[in-house]
C-alpha cells in the first residue's frame, strides 16, 4: 500500500546516494519539484535514468547529483541544448558524467523488460548505427524461430522511479491521463516508487482512458501542487514555454547557474 | 508573387513532398512545420504520428515539442511510448519518417550524437538519437530536412546515429533493414535524391533564384548534379499565407 508522505519525507526515505533513479515524464507531467528536492537534499553519485532528460536533469547534473546518465535524447525541447549536461560531458563540470546512450525504442523496451520481470527485451533496432559500439547494453541476438538478427537490450530496473500524476486518493491509488509516456513501465520496473500528484482527493472521478496505478503498485504518494511546472499537467495547467527559453540563458553560464542553484538550496551567495 | 525567405521555401518544398493520405512519423522542428503545413494545403488527410504516443494529431498551431498538450488533445489516439515504437513503427506501418539532422553525409546517414571523432571527448555533444534510428530503419521511406552548409553536409558523418544508405547502394538490404531509407533531402537551396545506381545524394532540384555553384559551395562533398536538374516551383501565395499564420500561431 502506498503511504501518503510529504515530498521531503518521501525523497529522504526513498532516494539514497548512489541509487539508480528514474524521473520519467514525456514533456508532460515531469516531476520537477521532486528533482529539486533531490538537489536540496544533496544526493550524490546518482545514476539518473530518463528517455528525455530535459531541464530538471540539467539542473540535477549541474548541481553535481549525478555520476551517470542513461538516456536516449538530452535536450531542452523546442529550445536547444542542455548546457549543464554538455559541460559535464565535455568538461567534467562540476563532476564527470558517464553516459549510457540508447534510442527511444531501446529505452522504452528496457523499461518494458524491467516491468515484465524479464532480463532483456528484443527489438529490431540500432542496425547499422554506431550506438552499439559505445555500450555493452546493446547486443545482437538471433531469433530462435526464424534466425533473424535482432537486438537485445537489458532490463532497466531503477532503485526508485519518480513520476508526477494528476490525482491520487487517500488510499494511494494514482490516476494519470494525457500523454503517459513510459511512466507506467518505469514505475512497475522500479524497486521503489514515488508519485507526486497535483492533489489528493477522497475519491477518483473516473476518466476514460486514464492510467491508474493501484496503491499496491506504488511505494509513496506526495501531494505537490504545481509539481510538474514548468512542464504541464493536463487538466491543471499549461506548459510554461518561456521558462524553457529562460533556462537556456541560465544553463549556458556556470555563474548564472550557480546563482540559480544557491537560490534553490537557500545558500547565500 | 510575394517575397519569401529561403527557410520558407524549404518548409514549403518539404510540405509538398508529403502526399495526401500518407502516414508520417514527425520529428520536431522543421519536419513538424512542414507536416503541419501539408495538412493545411494539399494533404488534409495526412496522418501525423509523434513519438510521444500521439497518433493522428491535428494541432491547430505548431507544437513546441513532441509532447505538446495540443497534440494529445487533437489526436485520434494517445498511446504509450513503448506502444508507438513497438506496435506502430517497428512493423513498418508508417509511410514516411520525417527527420532533421545535425550532420548528414552523402549517403544520407544522420548524426545527432556527437561532433568530433572521439565519442568520449567530443567537440560538441548533441542531444542524441531519440526515436530517429528506428524511424530511419522502419518507415517505408525517410525524408530529411535541414539547412545546407558544408559543416552540416559532410562527406562522412562523425557518428552514425541513424542509418541512411551506409556506404552505398545495397547496404540496407545487406543489413536487413526493412524501409527504403532516405529518398529525399530538402534544404534551403534545393532538393537532393539518392542516385538510383549508387545511392549517393545528388542535387535534383534548385529553388528559384539559387545557382548550382551555391549548392555545390554549401556541400561538404563534391556534390553531383542531376542531368535533368529542375527548378522548384516558387511558393504560392496560399502556401506562404498558411505557413506564416501557422508560424505566428505557434509563437
Amino acid at each position: 500500500m502506498a503511504r501518503v508522505l510529504s515530498l521531503g519525507e518521501a525523497v529522504a526515505e526513498l532516494v539514497h546516494d548512489g541509487d539508480t533513479v528514474a524521473l520519467e515524464g514525456f514533456t508532460h507531467l515531469i516531476p520537477v519539484e521532486a528533482g529539486h528536492e533531490i538537489i536540496r537534499q544533496g544526493r550524490k553519485n546518482l545514476t539518473l535514468v530518463r528517455m528525455t532528460p530535459d531541464i530538471v536533469y540539467d539542473q540535477l547534473i549541474g548541481a553535481g547529483c549525478a555520476s551517470k546518465l542513461i538516456f536516449s535524447w538530452g535536450g531542452n525541447p523546442g529550445v536547444g541544448s542542455l548546457h549543464r549536461f554538455r559541460d559535464a560531458v565535455q568538461h567534467s563540470w562540476p563532476v564527470p558524467l558517464e553516459i549510457e546512450e540508447h534510442s527511444h525504442a531501446g529505452m522504452a523496451n528496457r523499461y518494458v523488460a524491467g516491468a515484465s520481470g524479464l532480463p532483456f527485451a528484443v527489438l529490431r533496432g540500432y542496425t547499422g548505427t554506431d550506438l552499439p559500439a559505445q555500450t555493452d547494453t546493446i547486443k545482437p541476438i538471433t531469433c530462435p524461430f526464424t534466425g533473424e538478427q535482432l537486438t537485445a537490450v537489458p532490463a532497466l530496473n531503477p532503485d526508485v522511479t519518480i513520476v508526477h500524476a494528476q490525482r491520487a486518493d487517500r488510499a494511494g491509488n494514482v490516476q494519470l491521463w494525457g500523454i503517459a509516456g513510459v511512466q507506467k513501465e518505469a514505475v512497475l520496473a522500479a524497486k521503489r516508487s514515488l508519485v507526486t500528484v497535483e492533489e489528493v482527493v477522497d475519491e477518483l472521478e473516473p476518466k476514460p482512458g486514464a492510467l491508474v496505478l493501484p496503491t499496491w503498485a506504488v511505494t509513496a504518494v506526495a501531494e505537490v501542487p504545481g509539481g510538474a511546472k514548468p512542464s504541464y499537467a493536463a487538466g491543471y495547467y499549461e506548459r510554461d514555454n518561456s521558462a524553457y527559453q529562460a533556462w537556456d540563458l541560465i544553463g549556458r553560464d556556470r555563474d548564472e547557474f550557480t546563482k540559480w542553484l544557491n537560490e534553490l538550496t537557500g545558500v547565500k551567495a | 508573387m510575394s517575397e519569401y525567405t529561403a527557410d520558407e521555401m524549404m518548409s514549403i518544398a518539404a510540405a509538398r513532398a508529403l502526399g495526401e493520405g500518407m502516414s508520417c512519423f514527425v520529428g520536431i522542428g522543421l519536419p513538424s512545420t512542414a507536416a503541419n503545413l501539408a495538412r493545411r494545403t494539399h494533404a488534409p488527410n495526412l496522418t501525423l504520428i509523434y513519438e510521444s504516443g500521439c497518433l493522428g494529431a491535428k494541432p491547430t498551431r505548431l507544437p513546441l515539442s513532441i509532447g505538446d498538450g495540443e497534440l494529445a488533445d487533437t489526436a485520434d489516439a494517445v498511446v504509450s511510448v513503448p506502444e508507438v515504437f513497438n506496435y506502430w513503427l517497428q512493423p513498418g506501418r508508417i509511410d514516411v519518417g520525417f527527420l532533421g539532422a545535425a550532420q548528414l553525409d552523402k549517403f544520407g546517414n544522420i548524426n545527432t550524437t556527437v561532433i568530433g571523432s572521439d565519442y568520449h571527448d567530443p567537440k560538441v555533444r548533441l542531444p542524441g538519437a531519440g526515436g530517429a534510428p528506428e524511424i530511419a530503419a522502419s518507415c517505408k521511406e525517410v525524408f530529411i530536412v535541414l539547412r545546407q552548409s558544408p559543416r552540416a553536409f559532410v562527406d562522412k558523418v562523425d557518428f552514425i546515429t541513424s542509418f541512411g544508405h551506409g556506404t552505398g547502394k545495397g547496404d540496407r538490404e545487406k543489413l536487413g533493414l526493412p524501409g527504403a531509407g532516405p529518398t529525399l533531402v530538402v534544404t534551403d537551396l534545393g532538393l537532393m535524391r539518392p542516385d538510383p545506381e549508387t545511392a549517393e545524394l545528388t542535387l535534383t532540384e534548385l529553388h528559384p533564384g539559387i545557382e548550382v555553384e551555391q549548392a555545390i559551395a554549401a556541400t561538404g562533398w563534391k556534390l553531383k548534379v542531376a542531368a535533368d536538374l529542375k527548378t522548384t516551383p516558387a511558393p504560392t501565395d496560399e502556401e506562404l499565407t498558411l505557413l506564416r499564420s501557422l508560424k505566428k500561431a505557434g509563437e
